[in-house]
């Protein structure tokens, strides 16, 4: 005899501790499978396009850090290298080694963070964030040596960085790159044969290749897909054609491999670092003389660099003042999540908040 | 056998008898006897504490305050950094940080509160039992910060609901935060059973 | 290295197949005409030498007089880029045909230009505010909003 069943609504609301932040999913459910996913955003829309068109370009710096406050440092880059394409100023070299330095520093936090935060999801609470969290400090300490912030740096300007790293900094940096590479495997020892962090993630969420290109996926997500497409390889911005490393990329696109391409890139970050060290010049300027209220000329721009989340970029429109006519924002983590329905139907409950920590969203770049 | 005699005092004997037991009395008893709580010095009285219910009762309340963390953006991060080894929050009670209002009696708001969100803040509020306070962390819950000009955020987490501490920064460091836990627990030990909340008054 | 397609070629070569569509195709960009969208933009993604089938950013500008949208286009095979713009006059009720049928990474781009900016995309499989909430009065990112 038939049971009679109805759908059921289900709102994995705004406030929740699994899901990074304010980011609400309207579910519609048969028993525990999911049918239907809407994502709902918006609950931190701050308006940053709009305040930008009122502030001189060097004070969008630090509305440009609250964007993915968990890599501010490569969001400034990222600015600051779309307006100096508009207004054709050259970096000095010092200040490209220092710059790629702090955007590798800040990809391996960034990553450790997002896979930190996915094993809580996946059931392991707090440990695996709490191990992570213990190098982090490391790193925060030395971004603390340099620009006195813990978090939100305000570190880039246009046309440079804004001060030398003091001193004591690069014996601090070297003890770091010494030791991380055993901090790494030990991370791998603990999480990646873990049986039941291989049944949660293995063949969950799957992304295939096509979808992930027809909707736009940048950075680990779509490479887990296998696609071999990374920014600092396939289109070098600032000085990454002088370095030697790889593109890690997956086969199945599920969250396992999601996981293991960040894995992976954290180890190759670390080369890129050590290759930067030894290739620095010793001294010079770090920062290009440019005015406090310059002018660049009109037109118009789309600067772009590969973030830890994926391939970050700012379209400027100038008309010749002191602010931006318009600043447009692309943020990777907005575009990654259109497939969410694709990965998410057919599945259970529990699986959504995996598939979900697997993408790595941070929502002050969704809703900007 | 012998037959025991009780000796027989004439009655002028019985009462010398009575008169010496008298005079002693009168020689031997001469200074009072101290009160029963001056028998409590030494081990006992270090052992008991004499105080008022609402005295205990804010102490308790103090030392164990159940947060929720209502972390919308940046800040939220610096929190779990304070609750993290290296800023120890669980030092001052506070280790159980869940996500759930009905079990929690302090609400920390970090990060930016924009008007979409303000009803989900304002219901998580509503739904916290009594006693309840609310410490607005960081520039953007405390005024809007640096969106306060914008179109879509409330220019202060007081504009919603009522604050007890504001802790400054843009994110304030962890060991910021965990002073103003500390000057929350201060306020706190004042309240009283019906009035814990002194800010309502 | 991705390099930027010459656009007065690529230019002739839409121009060849559906007459009518490009306005201009010199400074470094492609100018098409909104009505011809749909069919340009199967052109883009089908053509063997062009296949650009990687959508990145979507956006719109106002420029007092008009709205201009602006696209750009990867192509992942042949490692090459392309802008391609749009223009829509008018200030009220303003509509441009939508994208989302050729790549789907323009569903929330489209949908947020329709909340900030207020032009609608006609064929967009679910036309609504993404952003702010329902109800809010007005378009913000427009120039004479406050």
């Amino acid at each position: 005899m038939p049971i009679k069943t109805e759908p059921f609504y289900l709102n994995v609301g705004p406030q929740h501790p699994s899901t990074h932040g304010v980011f609400r999913l309207r579910l519609e459910l048969d028993g525990e499978v999911v049918t239907d996913v809407e994502p709902i955003i918006g609950y931190l829309h701050r308006g940053i396009e709009k305040l930008a068109e009122s502030r001189t370009y060097t004070q969008v710096i630090p509305l440009t850090d609250r964007l993915d406050y968990l890599a501010s440092m490569t969001d400034n880059v990222a600015y600051c290298m779309a307006v100096e394409k508009l207004a054709g100023i050259k970096v000095p070299e010092r200040a490209e080694y220092i710059r790629v330095i702090f955007s590798e520093l800040m990809r391996i936090s960034s990553h450790m963070m997002a896979v930190g935060f996915y094993l809580n999801d996946c059931g392991a609470f707090f440990t695996p964030v709490l191990y992570m969290w213990r190098e982090r400090e490391k790193i925060i300490d030395l971004f603390d040596m340099v620009c006195g912030q813990r978090l939100l740096y305000n570190y880039m300007r246009v046309g440079g960085v804004s001060q030398d790293p003091p001193g004591e900094f690069w014996p601090a940096l070297k003890k770091f790159l010494a030791e991380m590479p055993r901090y790494i495997g030990e991370y791998n020892q603990l999480i990646k044969q873990n049986e039941i962090f291989l049944a949660r993630s293995k063949g969950v969420g799957v992304l295939p290749r096509d979808t992930a290109i027809n909707i736009g996926a940048s950075g680990p997500v779509l490479r887990a897909s296998g696609v071999k497409w990374d920014i600092r390889k396939m289109d070098p911005y600032s000085i990454y054609d002088r370095f030697d490393f790889e593109v890690p990329t997956g086969e199945a696109g599920d969250c396992y491999d999601r996981y293991w391409v960040r894995i992976l890139e954290m180890t190759q970050s670390l080369r890129i670092i050590e290759q930067a060290i030894s290739q620095m010049p010793a001294g010079g300027p770090v920062c290009a003389d440019v005015p406090q209220f310059f002018r660049p000329p009109p037109g118009e721009t789309y600067g772009y660099i590969e973030a830890p989340k994926g391939n970050l970029g700012f379209y400027i429109v100038s008309d010749g003042s002191i602010a931006p006519y318009r600043l447009h924002i692309y943020p990777p983590t907005l575009i990654n999540i259109t497939a969410l329905k694709d990965m998410m139907v057919g599945w259970k409950v529990a699986d959504l908040i995996v598939i979900f920590g697997s993408m790595d969203v941070v929502l002050g770049e969704i809703d900007r | 056998m012998e037959l025991i005699r009780p000796e027989v005092f004439t009655p002028q004997e019985a009462d010398l008898a009575e008169g010496k037991l008298i005079n002693s009395f009168v020689e031997n008893y001469t200074s009072p006897y101290p009160d029963p709580d001056k028998w409590l010095e030494g081990e006992i009285r270090r052992n008991i504490m004499l105080l008022p219910v609402n005295m205990a009762v804010a102490w308790a309340r103090q030392r164990s305050i159940f947060p929720l963390i209502f972390g919308t953006a940046c800040c939220a991060f610096e929190m779990i950094a304070a609750s993290g080894p290296r800023f120890d929050l669980s030092r001052f009670g506070m280790d159980i940080i869940r996500f759930s209002p009905r079990q929690a009696d302090l609400m920390l708001i970090t990060g930016t509160i924009t008007w979409k969100m303000a009803t989900a803040a304002r219901m998580i509020y509503d739904q916290m039992p009594e006693p309840k306070w609310v410490i607005a962390v960081g520039a953007c819950a405390i005024s809007g910060g640096t969106f306060r000009e914008s179109y879509s955020v409330v220019p202060g987490v007081n504009s919603i609901m009522p604050v007890d501490v504001y802790v400054p920064g843009c994110p304030p460091r962890p060991e910021a935060m965990i002073h103003g836990i500390n000057r929350l627990q201060a306020k706190i030990v004042k309240g009283t059973i019906d009035n814990p909340n002194l800010a309502l008054k | 290295m991705t390099i930027a397609v010459n656009t007065e070629e690529t230019g002739k070569k839409i121009a060849e197949a559906i007459p009518g569509s490009v306005i201009s195709s010199d400074k470094g960009s492609l100018t098409v005409d909104s009505k011809a969208l749909a069919q340009v933009s199967g052109f883009l993604k089908d053509t063997p030498g062009l296949e650009f089938d990687y959508l990145t950013v979507l956006t719109a500008v106002d420029y007092l007089d008009y709205f201009e949208v602006v696209y750009r286009l990867v192509s992942l095979k042949h490692n090459q880029s392309l802008i391609m713009k749009t223009r829509v006059y008018g200030r009220d009720n303003p509509a441009v045909p939508s994208v989302t049928g050729t790549w789907r990474a323009a569903y929330y781009q489209e949908r947020e230009i329709f909340d900030l900016l207020g032009i609608k995309f006609d064929g967009h499989p679910d036309m609504r505010r993404l952003l702010l909430w329902e109800g809010f009065a007005g378009h913000p990112l427009r120039r004479d909003y406050l």
